[in-house]
């Protein structure tokens, strides 16, 4: 995969991850700049067909980051929103996408430093992948 | 409502392997409800046969349309449109959705993409349950409005069986027995006077022993 550069699409709950992103960025802390950020008002708010949309868009990886468990705002949002990625991996899977190319994560406003280890973390895990089938595919291109 | 569940997605996409535009279209009645076949659920089909058959190297078109309901002619002829230009049509509606859209498309393969289950409803958030048989002949009025004839594994009229152990079921342990639910709703109400009754044979030629059934109404007629 020499040269591949992931594309991630990681959408924020607006009260603990996207704060934590941007607590990231004024700590001056580095992470990979693969990860485009979506603010969301809350994880629960997710919907599978946009993080499908997603992957059909041309994103490697998708990652979705909420409140720590216990802490939503809105009670229990992040747990539903768990419950519905898991869902939607075992759809990815059985498109042969790969369930893994998405993931949930907690993190509270206040953790930036993991906010940046999040973007590192998903952003290796991603290369290791290689880039999305559908690109290679749709693009007719051997794999780079 | 009736309850159904989506087929997997590898025996939906092995319908139209063929196909290049396909139309996956919801029912905005039951299946809404029960989170199988509505508009979100329509999306997502279509989206994940759109990534696997793009996998495949072989792109699928896909057009989506939910209908307020896929059980009456008139929101099936508000299909005419989106079905111009398509190979075959999955439909996202029990059982009875894709034979209307067979009758009204002769020419267009029509798929169901769920596996229709049973009329009943929902104990909690994503649990449904069956509740009626659908037999044509209701006797919950004799049985404190608990159905024997679907809720009793063996559809016993008269009592319960000699498998009723404590309340439960011989056939699953975790299902409480029918009977033993009836009576103690009976006694509460103070009615235990009808099970004393002697009922009448029950009549099962309203269930489907003679084909499809038809209710016909004149005075709705227009």
């Amino acid at each position: 995969m020499k040269g591949f550069e992931p594309q991630i699409v990681a959408f924020c709950c607006l009260n603990c991850a996207y704060s934590a992103a941007d607590l990231a960025g004024s700590m001056r802390r580095q992470y990979a700049p693969n990860v485009r950020i979506v603010e969301i008002p809350c994880t629960g708010a997710i919907d599978q067909g946009v993080l499908l949309q997603a992957f059909e868009e041309g994103a490697d990886g998708v990652f979705v980051a909420g409140c720590l468990e216990g802490d939503c705002r809105y009670q229990q949002g992040n747990i539903r929103a768990k419950k519905r990625l898991k869902a939607l991996q075992k759809i990815l899977d059985e498109t042969g996408l790969g369930g893994e190319r998405l993931e949930m994560f907690n993190l509270s406003a206040a953790m930036g430093v993991r906010f940046a280890e999040i973007a590192d973390e998903m952003t290796s895990r991603i290369r290791s992948l290689g880039p999305s089938p559908l690109k290679r595919k749709w693009k007719g291109s051997a794999p780079e | 409502m009736i309850i159904a569940e989506q087929k997997p997605l590898a025996e939906i996409a092995g319908f139209v392997k063929d196909c290049e535009r396909v139309l996956v279209a919801g029912c905005g009645g039951c299946v809404t409800v029960c989170l199988s076949g509505g508009e979100k659920e329509a999306e997502i089909l279509a989206g994940a046969l759109r990534i696997k058959r793009r996998i495949e190297g072989r792109p699928l078109e896909t057009v989506t349309y939910t209908a307020p309901r896929q059980c009456d002619p008139e929101f099936i002829e508000a299909m005419d449109c989106v079905v111009q230009g398509v190979d075959a049509v999955i439909s996202l509606a029990c059982g009875v959705g894709p034979q209307y859209l067979a009758e009204r498309y002769p020419d267009l393969p029509v798929y169901p993409a769920q596996n229709t289950k049973f009329a009943g409803g929902s104990r909690a958030h994503g649990v449904w349950e069956e509740y009626c048989g659908l037999c044509g002949d209701c006797i919950l009025h004799r049985t404190g409005g608990i159905c024997p004839v679907i809720r009793c594994p063996k559809s016993i009229q008269n009592g319960p069986c000699g498998g009723s152990q404590k309340g439960k079921c011989e056939i699953n342990r975790d299902l409480d027995c029918v009977w033993q639910l009836i009576y103690d709703r009976l006694k509460r109400l103070g009615r235990l006077d009808l099970l004393k009754e002697v009922a009448p044979l029950k009549d099962w030629s309203k269930s489907r022993d003679g084909g499809p059934r038809r209710v016909i109404r004149e005075d709705v007629m227009i």
